[in-house]
């Protein structure tokens, strides 16, 4: 079951980065984003309508890119193992 | 040529288009009218899946909410793009795994229980009827606006053209059309972006736009809407937390529930059915967002440009100086201006620092006659002396009227449908945008009502009641069902139960507290048994649907941590997660068939698969 546990951690990794760029500049942290401004965006509100969506489809990206990878991997240990 | 040929002739060649598609797609087995024989490639489903996705609401209405809401528009942007990275990481590649054809089969296989598997189909066509209706109501408008026929006879050839590919060629012919509505919708809500951009700020990119300098000014676009905003008295567009509605903890709670509530969506999670393993279904779904993000982080800017520039054109403008797009609008009611007597629009907020009386409204469920009755009660006030006359004056003060009925602000929906006007683009772009709005409804109604024929002729049918049933029987029971179901809709559209456009944003709740749990403790738990998780469901959804009607029909006060009937979902996918986890140690683990079905779908595929 080390496949099911690389799988869980690597999982974990992404949610957290999730949580951190949507949930937590996106939101929580906005206000205090706000006081910067970056190309003439207030920092926390672009995280919340344009940043936020951005790093959503770059960790699905990396999601399908590291468990393909893992199960290509795992599954050739499992086919030399068996043999 | 004018708006009518045009629109005609768009919705004329798209709908051909789509009829062709089903002929060309039609299906003769099961497996290709719930899944399309799995034979989808990714790119193609994420396609699918995008137009799927966008509705008629986040077509239409979207843009037009940010635009009105400012920063706190990030809930609806946040929550239903979030969603599809906890749908892509949590369930998508393990459902595909199991080989199941529905969301019901999975929870039915899982906890091995026929119980579980009516508690899912009835929460699947629960969810997916409420957003059906408010498709075909929305075909019935656009086709209402744009061509000036009956609302009912626009749901009635919507329900037609949905009818015909849905039960020629199911999942498949559904899938294909899709496709080709995906380009329709992008291109069509694309243009007008664009357009808008460089007119105001001279960038193609809206993205970039957004955030740029306005042309012939020295401040940028959101610097300038800021102060406008605050001056006029709505409030700054891109500070959050204004106002109690939202605030943190409700901006936070409703983001995570439209999250929670999209990964657990019924017609989305099917999707990933169709594809031909686990490895196409991880790369459906960054493709699925990767077409859905080019919508949604364009209408951000789409709404911050409509907002400046409808600001900008109205307030303090005299009659003779309105743009042209207003009096089209006007003539609908969508937007009402009523004058104090000084012959200039004063468009204007709850606290403005002139402290001038907003004018600017509009028809909202009023018919026309009321809208007439107010707008003559309105000229009869102002014409006995108005303000300095009060309360001798005759009439009713029109202002106060819709001000109370709650109905400041022009309709939302001219945003996106008024923005071709606005960037000044010629006619066959408005027919366009027609044709767009057509087919975000239409391919979000086929999705939803493929659901509620699998969900009864697969999962009901198949499986409960005749489990004998031969493969033309059940292909046979699969079609009358979607027939059925799309005359129910059809009904729904054309006679609206006054609930339906509050309970599409509450399915997200419902769905976040019952499914959600559910589906991801159905495959990261081992020990989670068939009671913990129907009472997890029960109580979850039990909650979240009582605090909802208690607080929106009962006047209940928000007691729960302040959170408004949007966010409440949150708590329920919470009370449902403890509920199942507390449970769950006192009740029998599941048998070794289910233990064997999380084996497998926890190992990597198999090379050939």
């Amino acid at each position: 079951m080390r496949y099911w546990r690389a799988n869980a951690v690597f999982m974990a990794v992404l949610l957290t980065v999730w949580a951190v760029v949507g949930l937590g500049c996106g939101v929580l942290f906005a206000d205090s984003l706000n006081g910067m401004t970056v190309g003439g965006f207030p920092l926390g509100f672009w995280f919340a309508q344009q940043g936020s969506i951005i790093s959503f489809v770059l960790l699905i990206f990396v999601y399908a890119l590291g468990m393909n990878w893992l199960d290509r991997r795992y599954r050739d240990d499992a086919e030399s193992d068996g043999e | 040529m004018d708006l009518k040929s045009w629109t005609l002739l768009f919705v004329g060649f798209t709908f051909t288009l789509y009829l062709f598609i089903a002929w060309r797609s039609r299906v003769r087995d099961t497996s290709g009218f719930y899944v399309a024989g799995r034979g989808v490639p990714a790119a193609a489903n994420g396609m699918a899946t995008a137009a799927d996705w966008m509705s008629a609401a986040s077509f239409l209405s979207m843009a037009g909410l940010i635009s009105i809401m400012g920063y706190s528009g990030c809930v609806y942007l946040m929550g239903w793009t979030g969603g599809y990275v906890l749908l892509a990481l949590l369930l998508a590649p393990y459902l595909r795994k199991s080989g199941n054809y529905t969301v019901p089969d999975f929870v039915g296989d899982r906890y091995d229980s026929n119980v579980a598997r009516m508690v899912a189909v009835v929460c699947a066509i629960f969810v997916s009827f409420t957003y059906v209706a408010g498709q075909m109501r929305g075909v019935g408008i656009v086709f209402s606006r744009f061509l000036e026929v009956d609302i009912n006879v626009g749901v009635l050839i919507g329900m037609a053209i949905v009818f015909v590919y849905a039960t020629l060629g199911g999942m498949k012919g559904i899938t294909w059309t899709q496709v080709a509505q995906y380009w329709v919708i992008i291109t069509a809500f694309l243009i007008p972006a664009v357009a808008i951009s460089i007119k105001l700020t001279g960038h193609a990119m809206p993205q970039i736009g957004m955030g740029s300098e306005l042309l012939g000014g020295t401040a940028t676009l959101l610097d300038k809407l800021d102060q406008i905003q605050s001056d006029l008295g709505f409030g700054s567009y891109t500070e959050p937390f204004i106002g109690a509605m939202w605030d943190k903890t409700n901006v936070f709670c409703t983001a995570l529930a439209l999250m929670a509530g999209t990964a657990g969506l019924p017609h989305v999670i099917v999707r990933f059915y169709t594809v031909k393993n686990v490895r196409a279904a991880r790369w459906s779904a960054f493709w699925a967002l990767l077409f859905i993000s080019i919508l949604y982080l364009t209408a951000p800017a789409t709404a911050a440009f409509a907002r400046y520039y409808m600001i900008d054109s109205l307030d303090g403008k005299s009659a003779q100086e309105l743009p042209g797009w207003f009096e089209g609008w006007e003539k609908t009611n969508l937007i009402i201006w009523l004058d104090d007597g000084d012959g200039r629009v004063q468009y204007r907020g709850a606290n403005p620092k002139d402290g001038r009386e907003n004018e600017i409204f509009r028809r909202g469920k009023l018919e026309g006659a009321e809208v007439a009755a107010i707008r003559e009660g309105h000229n009869e006030w102002l014409a006995s002396g108005g303000p300095e006359n009060s309360p001798a004056a005759q009439g009713a003060d029109g202002r106060a009227v819709l001000r109370d009925l709650k109905l400041s602000g022009p309709d939302r929906d001219i945003i996106v449908l008024a923005s071709p006007e606005m960037a000044e683009l010629s006619t066959w772009i408005i027919a366009l945008v027609a044709a767009g709005g057509l087919a975000a409804a239409l391919s979000t109604a086929s999705g939803l009502l493929l659901v509620i024929s699998s969900s009864v002729a697969h999962d009901v049918y198949y499986k409960v009641v005749n489990p004998q049933a031969t493969e033309r029987q059940r292909l046979r029971v699969g079609r009358i069902v979607i027939g059925f179901a799309v005359v129910i809709a059809g009904l729904f559209g054309i006679f609206p139960p006054g609930f339906v456009s509050q309970v599409v944003a509450f399915a997200f709740g419902l769905a976040a507290a019952s499914f959600f749990p559910a589906l991801v403790l159905g495959i990261f738990s081992r020990r989670v048994g068939t009671v913990p998780a129907v009472a997890g469901m029960i109580c979850g959804i039990g909650f979240t649907a009582s605090y909802i009607i208690g607080s929106v029909y009962g006047g209940m006060d928000a007691w729960c941590f302040g959170i408004g009937a949007q966010g409440i979902g949150v708590v329920g996918m919470v009370i449902n997660f403890a509920v199942t986890i507390s449970l769950m140690p006192f009740c029998p683990a599941p048998p070794a068939r289910v233990q064997a079905l999380l084996d497998d779908i926890r190992s990597p595929e198999a090379e050939d698969a």
